[in-house]
């Protein structure tokens, strides 16, 4: 039994009213790493609506983000507009590359669509770093403006941010929508066969996440007054993202923010051991996949059903 | 054109034939156990650079640190790479084969996310036992010999014949023996081959085993030719997938000829144009080819 819509949007609810409080006692430390597990949680969200309900093995999160990053990042250097107007560029920029991103996913399938994000990737990242005068190269692209330089501010625009993404997003996947693409892409034939219309569907599926994946990217340049192509668009920021949605649970949208969450949390704690706390961080993951390939949302909702 | 002009455009006219031929010989081999586990098992392995890494590291701490000699280390690199592919195996791919935990439509992503995770440790763990410096290792063949005018390292031409010796070799063992025609057959189609009494465990160990001994040879290859580091581990997976896929999942003829295809053009471009965008040009061909023949070169699917 899945436990209703209502309830677990309830539940999300409480959480992030409770998590609205922290910037009282919680350090700036703490609320730097937060920031950024929750836009890597936006993230993960958005790979998941990819994944786990239009079945498309996205290997290039970091296309989605790195093109709204740093084309708002880019804008802002260049002429200064107002800061919404950068990300209102970077999030239209990154639905166009949505949409680029869809044009193979309707031709090609599984382990050819995965590559061929993967090249989209690595196209990206060679154009930024052969670019430089543009884009800062491989040395990172500084902005000018940033939107607060209060931690509590930056800290509540990310966690509502986040809040507000994860129930559209959990929403939609709960909705018709994500049961037409749960059914397209599982078998797309007979899904068409019944009546619907499964290329639009996965468009919109990417548009989706292409627009949260650049609207967080856009968001997250701002908070860091930088962009570079280690934090942004590297093929490990794009698996670290994959592996917060599959550690969270796939297919749940709202897991996503807890693996996120988790893997910052755990590398963070482990920093002081070097390479080797990346080794065990990784080390979890893998036990996770192999023995609870539902992720800890799967424990948790299976955990509350036997009660 | 003076005649001084044109011996400079033939000499990187050779330079570029031989290089790209010794290059892509060290692609071709590194492909080809990455091909023939698909075709077999299905199985995209991602951990394919790390183990390549892992036999780069170990050939060079037996072979130029603990001064075991560069046969040594060579034969030190080559175990290591066998051990870790059927660790691999054993550990991560076995496991999330026989689970009934997750729907067989699905396994495919957890296999590569489970193989891209233990690659990431391995690569992890070697930064944290070596450091991420670049390391090279001691070449068997050492001089330069002039060939058609282009001073080439002995290594280059070394690297060239053993890469060809260990995939003719290969083709023997897939065409001329009884386990090796099981591992073909496998690949054609794995339930028929069940149907003939054979046990699809052991050849998926068999292919497992044959991987590892190719991994081993192409790393411990590379690491004289270049200066590898872990983080040339995602990189080499990359290549690894983009030559298998241009040349057709599962096929290995078509790797080879792929990782032709690539090797020089990657050459053509780093001499003529830049090395900055040595990669750009195979990846434009990798979308046109999946654009117009999703298939591949070669491919059967």
């Amino acid at each position: 039994m899945q436990i209703s819509t209502a309830r677990l949007l309830l539940i999300g609810l409480g959480a992030v009213a409770v998590a609205s409080f922290l910037p009282l006692w919680a350090s700036g430390y703490v609320l730097g790493l937060l920031i950024l597990a929750y836009y890597f949680g936006v993230f993960a969200m958005a790979w998941d609506l990819l994944f786990g309900f239009a079945g498309e093995v996205n290997f290039g999160p970091t296309f989605l983000i790195g093109v709204g990053a740093y084309t708002a990042g880019i804008l802002d250097n260049l002429y200064q507009p107002p800061i919404w107007l950068c990300i209102a560029a970077g999030t239209a920029a990154a639905v166009a590359g949505g949409l680029v991103l869809a044009l193979p996913a309707l031709r090609v399938r599984g382990p050819y669509f995965g590559l061929t994000t993967l090249v989209a990737v690595l196209m990206l990242q060679n154009f930024i770093v052969v670019d430089a005068h543009l884009t800062g190269g491989e040395i990172g692209l500084t902005v000018p403006d940033v939107i607060s330089i209060s931690d509590t501010t930056n800290y509540l625009i990310a966690l509502w941010f986040m809040a507000i993404s994860g129930a559209i997003l959990f929403s939609l996947s709960r909705s018709p929508v994500g049961l037409i693409l749960q059914a397209s892409g599982q078998d797309a034939v007979q899904a068409g066969a019944l009546g619907f219309n499964v290329t639009k569907h996965k468009i919109t599926a990417f548009v989706i996440s292409a627009f949260f994946s650049g609207l967080a990217g856009s968001l997250l340049v701002f908070y860091l007054g930088s962009a570079s192509v280690g934090t942004f668009i590297d093929v490990t920021v794009g698996v670290q993202i994959i592996i917060s949605a599959v550690l969270g649970g796939r297919r749940t949208i709202l897991g996503a923010v807890l693996g996120s969450i988790f893997l910052i949390a755990m590398s963070e704690a482990l920093r002081p051991l070097g390479d080797l706390a990346n080794f065990i961080v990784f080390g979890m993951a893998l036990i996770v996949v192999l023995l609870y390939p539902n992720g800890f949302f799967g424990l948790l909702t299976r955990t509350r059903e036997d009660a | 054109m003076g005649s001084e002009a044109r011996r400079d455009a033939m000499t990187v006219f050779w330079q570029i034939l031989i290089d790209g031929f010794a290059i892509s010989s060290l692609y071709a081999l590194g492909a080809t156990g990455f091909a023939l586990i698909f075709g077999v098992s299905g199985v995209l392995n991602l951990s394919h650079g790390s183990l390549m890494v892992a036999a780069v590291v170990a050939a060079w701490a037996a072979g130029d640190s603990l001064h075991a000699g560069p046969y040594m280390g060579a034969a030190v690199g080559v175990a290591v790479g066998f051990s870790l592919s059927l660790l691999t195996y054993f550990v991560v791919v076995n496991p999330l084969q026989r689970t009934r935990k997750i729907r067989e439509e699905e396994k495919e992503i957890f296999i590569l996310t489970a193989t891209l995770l233990w690659g990431i440790m391995i690569q992890q763990l070697i930064a944290y036992f070596y450091t991420d410096n670049a390391k090279t290792v001691a070449p068997i063949v050492q001089g330069v010999v002039a060939i058609a005018g282009v001073r080439t390292p002995s290594n280059e031409i070394f690297t060239a014949i053993v890469c060809g010796l260990a995939i003719a070799l290969l083709w023997l063992l897939v065409n001329r023996t009884r386990a090796g025609k099981a591992v073909l057959a496998a690949s054609m189609n794995p339930r028929g081959i069940t149907l003939l009494g054979v046990e699809l465990s052991h050849v998926y160990v068999a292919v497992w085993a044959i991987y590892g001994v190719l991994v081993g040879v192409a790393g411990v290859l590379l690491g004289m030719f270049l200066g590898i580091s872990s983080y040339s581990a995602g990189p080499l997976t990359a290549s690894a997938f983009s030559i298998v896929v241009l040349g057709g999942l599962g096929s290995v003829p078509g790797a080879l000829v792929a990782a032709y295809v690539v090797g020089y053009l990657e050459t053509i471009t780093a001499y003529l144009i830049s090395p900055a965008y040595r990669t750009i040009p195979a990846l434009l061909l990798l979308i046109l080819v999946m654009y117009v023949r999703p298939r591949g070169l070669l491919g059967r699917r």
